[in-house]
């Protein structure tokens, strides 16, 4: 656990919580690897675990029936990966597969939320964090909707 | 000191005869339908004699003034610019050749004599000077620089005028080859005549004159005066620049959006808008084309088109542009205001829109303003 | 005063020189690169102009000058169809010719960028006006720190210059970062908005300088994201677009507030449009 506390500290992610909000979380987490080519879940799978890259890439796709695969987005070291754990549910909403070697902290998401409710303080913390993060995404997913290279005529 | 000398009414058809015969098309004030609009002519004839325009907010009417004035009103529809950038002016020929193609010399413009240009149409023609010097525009360049100007100074402004608040008139000052006075006192009637140039000197020196007197002097000059005091509209200038530009978010323009048609009529009738656009025409068989500019308005959707749709697609931001370009903007890039309170925009706007009003009212909505006690809505917003 | 006028005038300012054409390539599915010879030896631009392309007979356009500034052989002009006058200027042939008037405009400020790291970010066909600038800062790169590109496209087959792309990557002084806004599974690169690979390079925020260009919208973002770097709006570059019909400063279209794009631009810094030129319909 202190191995993941020490990888923890560093992500600039956490930057803010106390020493003790931190080992809280790493006793929820453990250091985890995938192969190039591995696929971290399938879109419906059963939602439990939130993965924080630490190298590598993963892309997130969606099957459609005309196009096959659609990329609809790739994420790299910093990025966090996956919250369908948070809400019913809980089932993963894409596919989501390894482009190069990951390594990853692997949250367990049922273990978060229990820690949360015994420790609100620590919950908001959490939670100020990832809506951060799913804001930005959100935005920069709605100036790829724009599809502002198209031309005109 | 400058000399004026007093001419009659047959002084004034000599004066055009004597343009004309320096080789000049005199273009001066005339009766088209039922308004005054500039073109060519002969002799006092030809002029608006005895008639009076009736201005106001989107309101044009020619009355009979019953005296014989030749001067009796301002300013129509159309001003010099129809003359130096007449639209739809070839700037450029070419002829297909072996090596691409090579470029065909223009035609000479005409030389013309802009005959009873107000005070206003003087300093309008200095301000596209200016525009156009920056440019090196030869369009512009060819009619203007070879171009003789007698001015003709108000005495009876109309409702719609401003001239003073711009220091552009009523009484011209210079940039002027000849400037005439009219005054017409029951049966007196004469003209106090200037030369404001060598050439126009000239031509004065080749009419029928006489010394004026001194009384004859200070009644005109107290015309004048009396001018500036009765203008119909005033525009407050001081510190415009800063309270347009710092109001663009002002919602007052969505306001005037309501009224406004973007029908273009304010930027035609504007003897300084130069906004335009260009025409190309291809020969047939393909060998000869040429490329014509045409006048254009800031008001047009398809004015600020790029990329696939218009900059300035709402009416508001597009009559925001033109009044902060003209009253603005225009003194950074060229270190004096667009505007010459001619009134023809607020005459000729269907709606009666007038720059005057909506100038005060966005200074009277000034959102940088702090009353004390309230914080300005910038404030409030940060 | 008298009226014995001269106000100056430049016979030439609105005549174009036929320039023969060296060839036509194909970039993208509606995006051209034309190799036109200069009018003379003494031609020369700098990185960011453009110049006023003439169609004999059917019209003229702003197109960017997208070759290195450092080879005065020929001019090298990237446009894409999108209306008559462009339909025109790609449907034409090595040895036809094409009417030229320019270069014209503001450049990319590279002697600013001296010393300091350089980040060029362009979207879409907004890589043609830089990539001049990515030449420039290549010829001389003992003069710069850190250089890294960042570019967006719509989807793979929509990256401008892939082939240079390339040849890019395969240098060592030189990060380049690429995304799609769009792909399928045969794709095994970047897929998200431009603005997050920002978030991906390392820079020196406080000194860093950038230039972007791409459409307004992924400017406005891409600079929130720079800003959020450390950069600040002096060192903040970008090329504004605006209906230019003249190249001169005559026809009143292109304005952005009180700026005549056509000189003063289209390359300005986010300090001088800073308030006005990004209000809603200026």
């Amino acid at each position: 656990m202190s191995e993941v506390f020490d990888v923890l500290i560093d992500q600039p992610f956490f930057t803010g919580m106390t020493d003790e909000q931190l080992r809280a979380v790493s006793e929820t987490a453990r250091l985890v690897t995938f192969e190039e080519g591995a696929v971290m879940f399938v879109e419906g799978g059963p939602a439990r675990r939130s993965y924080l890259i630490l190298d590598g890439d993963v892309a997130l796709s969606l099957r459609t029936q005309e196009h096959g695969a659609k990329t609809i987005q790739t994420l790299h070291r910093g990025d966090f990966v996956g919250w369908s754990w948070m809400y019913p549910p809980y089932r993963w909403s894409f596919d989501a597969n390894v482009r190069s070697e990951v390594s990853a902290v692997q949250f367990d998401g049922p273990l978060l939320k229990k820690l949360s409710l015994a420790d609100p303080e620590l919950g908001y913390e959490l939670l100020r964090r990832f809506t951060e993060v799913i804001v930005t995404r959100m935005q920069a997913l709605r100036i790829q909707l724009l599809d502002v290279y198209s031309t005109f005529r | 000191m400058k000399e004026s000398l007093v001419i009659e009414r047959e002084g004034v058809d000599a004066l055009i005869s004597a343009l004309a015969d320096r080789g000049y098309e005199v273009v001066g004030p005339t009766v088209r339908g039922q308004t005054i609009m500039y073109d060519t002519i002969t002799s006092t004839d030809d002029l608006p004699v005895g008639l009076r325009d009736r201005q106001e907010a989107g309101t044009y009417r020619l009355e009979e003034r019953g005296d014989g004035a030749l001067f009796g009103y301002v300013v129509g529809p159309q001003s010099f610019r129809k003359f130096t950038t007449p639209p739809g002016t070839v700037f450029w020929k070419g002829i297909r050749t072996d090596d691409g193609f090579e470029t065909v010399a223009l035609e000479e413009p005409p030389r013309y004599a802009f005959f009873g240009a107000r005070p206003c149409e003087v300093a309008a023609l200095k301000v596209q000077d200016t525009v156009y010097g920056s440019v090196g525009d030869p369009v512009y360049a060819g009619r203007r620089n070879q171009s003789f100007t007698v001015a003709v100074n108000c005495t009876e402004p109309a409702p719609t005028c401003f001239c003073d608040s711009l220091d552009t008139g009523p009484g011209v000052s210079d940039g002027y080859d000849l400037a005439l006075t009219e005054v017409l006192d029951g049966d007196t009637h004469y003209f106090l005549a200037e030369a404001g140039s060598d050439e126009g000197s000239d031509v004065l020196a080749s009419l029928t004159s006489r010394d004026a007197l001194d009384e004859e002097l200070v009644s005109a000059h107290r015309m004048v005066v009396r001018a500036a005091e009765n203008m119909g509209r005033f525009l407050e200038t001081d510190g415009l620049k800063e309270v347009l530009l710092g109001n663009l978010e002002n919602p007052y323009w969505d306001e005037i959006a309501k009224r406004c048609l973007s029908c273009t009529n304010c930027t035609l009738v504007c003897p300084t808008c130069f906004c335009s656009s260009i025409e190309d025409h291809l020969s047939l068989d393909g060998t000869e084309t040429e490329r014509a500019r045409t006048w254009d308005s800031c008001f047009t959707l398809d004015f600020s088109y790029v990329n696939g749709g218009p900059v300035r697609p709402s009416p508001g931001p597009r009559y925001r542009q033109w009044l902060t370009h003209k009253l603005a903007s225009w003194q950074d890039q060229f270190g004096e205001i667009g505007c010459v309170g001619c009134g023809r925009c607020i005459t000729w706007c269907p709606v009666g829109i007038d720059i005057t009003k909506e100038a005060a009212e966005i200074r009277e909505r000034d959102v940088r303003r702090v009353v004390v006690g309230t914080p300005s809505v910038k404030e409030a917003a940060e | 005063m008298s009226t014995q006028l001269s106000v100056k005038a430049d016979a030439h300012v609105m005549s174009p020189v036929p320039c023969r054409i060296l060839s036509v390539e194909q970039e993208l599915q509606d995006t051209y690169t034309l190799e036109v010879e200069p009018p003379g030896d003494e031609w020369s631009f700098l990185p960011g102009q453009y110049t006023m392309l003439y169609a004999f007979g059917i019209g003229e356009v702003p197109i960017s000058i997208s070759g290195d500034p450092e080879d005065s052989t020929k001019i090298v002009q990237t446009i894409r169809a999108v209306g008559a006058v462009t339909d025109a200027l790609v449907g034409l042939r090595p040895g036809d010719y094409v009417g030229v008037r320019g270069p014209f405009g503001t450049a990319w400020d590279t002697q600013a960028a001296e010393g300091r790291d350089v980040l060029i970010v362009a979207g879409g066909v907004g890589l043609a006006p830089l990539r001049p600038v990515v030449f420039d800062v290549l010829n001389h790169r003992e003069r710069y720190e850190n250089v890294t590109l960042m570019y967006g496209a719509r989807s793979p087959g929509d990256l401008l210059f892939a082939s240079q792309i390339r040849e890019w990557r395969g240098r060592f002084d030189l990060e380049v970062l690429i995304t799609v806004d769009q792909a399928d599974d045969s794709w095994r690169g970047p897929v998200g908005v431009v603005t997050s690979l920002v978030g991906r390079s390392s820079f020196d925020g406080d000194t860093a300088v950038a230039f972007v260009c791409g459409p307004e919208v992924m400017m406005r973002f891409t600079i929130q994201a720079l800003e959020r770097g450390g950069l600040t709006d002096d060192r903040l570059y970008v090329s504004m677009e605006r209906n230019m019909k003249c190249g001169v400063g005559l026809c009143g279209h292109c304005q952005l507030g009180k700026f005549f794009l056509c000189k003063e631009g289209p390359v300005m810094t986010c300090a001088q449009m800073a308030g006005s030129c990004w209000i809603r319909e200026v």
